[in-house]
């Protein structure tokens, strides 16, 4: 499968992406190019201009500041896997890593391409959301809930550039995920995130785009174990029902996900 | 059409490749190492794993122009003066293939976990390989040819 033409464009700083960028008359970004190479075989995505930000220094580093964990948006999804500073600041979030895709995948794809495409079954949009964390582009800072806006559509604007992330360490957090047996996407995947005594629960793989389970967060503002969510009703209305499941067994899969993720946070010290 | 330049196997290339055209392809096709198996084409299947800078990756989802600069690993390249990696000895020894279709990308990728994971458990095996897959259902002997290759490398 051969996508169609397009113009090739190596960036070496993130300003000389901007400037390929602005000067070309469609062009996309690409960092690991797992979603994006994928589509634009299928010709779902036919840029004029591909601008490889893989090779600009700097953007890959996994970086513990104080109470935060700062990840650059080109560090690879192997590399948060096993980094011994990621799973040290967040078990959870390392783990999430090295459940995407396969091992040759998480060799090429990246933090900020997974955030920037904002598949409806991404991992690592969860992640981001419930550790209420802060994307940094070259042109602002936004907080993780103004940044996905809807099916792979995000706040950002045309040619601006996801430079890092910067996570709070959350006192306790787990990761669940029920992986599509053939594509590993999530189906769905639920990060619940303890932060002082809120709880943020996240869900990615189940709606057009990751989302905060505000019924699930208030019943564990109670008490904080799976059985607190046993009589919750997940909203299924505005679900993916395809021939993998249907909405209804998706909203399923949702409360058990957070509950193994609330046991997993109870059963381990640190999530 | 862009010019790169790439070490396949220890020796270095340089050619005009259109700049759509895949790495598979191009190491297929313009450089005739026709050992890398193009199976799914939609980054599923594994049978074109090769290494890229020491790393496994999938060739029919990275572009050739990408990888200017870099060093490749193909299946051709594994062996030393006609004697097999002791990962292809254990897939023959064990009878890890059957088609032999996917055989080339089981085989990289097995030799990249085994660089990151020195003694791995069936467990890790068989999560390490989830972006293989075997049409022969094949999987116990090439797990069983894993674990040989371990004690052996």
């Amino acid at each position: 499968m051969y996508p169609a033409s397009f113009r090739y464009w190596r960036a070496s700083t993130v300003h000389e992406a901007e400037q390929m960028f602005n000067s070309a008359s469609d062009p996309r970004y690409v960092a690991g190019g797992q979603s994006l190479i994928p589509a634009m075989k299928q010709r779902l995505a036919n840029p004029s201009d591909l601008i490889d930000l893989s090779r600009i220094s700097g953007l890959s580093f996994i970086r513990r500041d104080g109470e935060r964990l700062v990840i650059g948006a080109g560090t690879r999804h192997a590399d948060v896997a096993a980094s011994a500073e990621a799973q040290r600041a967040i078990p959870a979030l390392a783990h999430l890593a090295g459940l995407i895709g396969d091992p040759a995948v998480r060799h090429r794809g990246t933090l900020g391409g997974s955030i920037a495409n904002n598949d409806p079954a991404a991992d690592y949009p969860a992640a981001v959301l419930a550790l209420d964390a802060v994307v940094t582009t070259n042109r602002r800072n936004i907080p993780a809930g103004a940044f996905f806006t809807g099916m792979f559509e995000t706040a950002l604007q045309e040619g601006e550039i996801v430079t890092e992330v910067t996570f709070p360490l959350a006192a306790r957090a787990a990761y669940m995920k029920f992986p599509n047996p053939a594509s590993r996407y999530a189906m769905p995947g639920v990060f619940v995130a303890e932060h002082g005594k809120s709880v943020r629960v996240a869900v990615t793989g189940a709606a057009a785009c990751v989302y905060r389970a505000a019924e699930l967060e208030s019943a564990l503002s109670g008490q904080f174990r799976p059985q607190s969510m046993t009589d919750v009703t997940i909203r299924a209305d505005e679900f993916t029902s395809d021939l993998f499941a249907s909405a209804e067994y998706r909203a399923n899969l949702v409360k058990v996900m957070a509950q193994r993720a609330v046991g997993s946070m109870l059963s381990s010290r640190n999530g | 059409m862009s010019r790169i330049s790439v070490e396949v196997n220890g020796e270095r290339h340089s050619a005009e490749v259109e700049d759509r055209t895949l790495l598979v392809h191009f190491l297929r096709e313009s450089l005739r190492l026709t050992g890398t198996h193009v199976g799914c084409d939609t980054s599923q299947c594994g049978a074109c794993v090769v290494h890229v800078n020491g790393k496994a990756v999938k060739s029919c989802t990275m572009f050739a122009v990408q990888a200017d600069g870099d060093s490749i690993l193909t299946i051709e390249g594994l062996s030393k003066h006609g004697v097999l990696h002791p990962v292809q000895a254990a897939f023959q020894e064990h009878h890890g293939l059957q088609c032999g279709f996917c055989t080339p990308g089981m085989i990289m990728t097995a030799v990249d976990l085994l660089t990151r994971h020195a003694k791995p458990d069936d467990a890790l095996i068989r999560h390490e390989l989830e972006g293989n897959l075997c049409r022969c259902t094949g999987y116990l002997n090439i797990i069983k040819a894993i674990q040989a290759a371990s004690q052996a490398v």
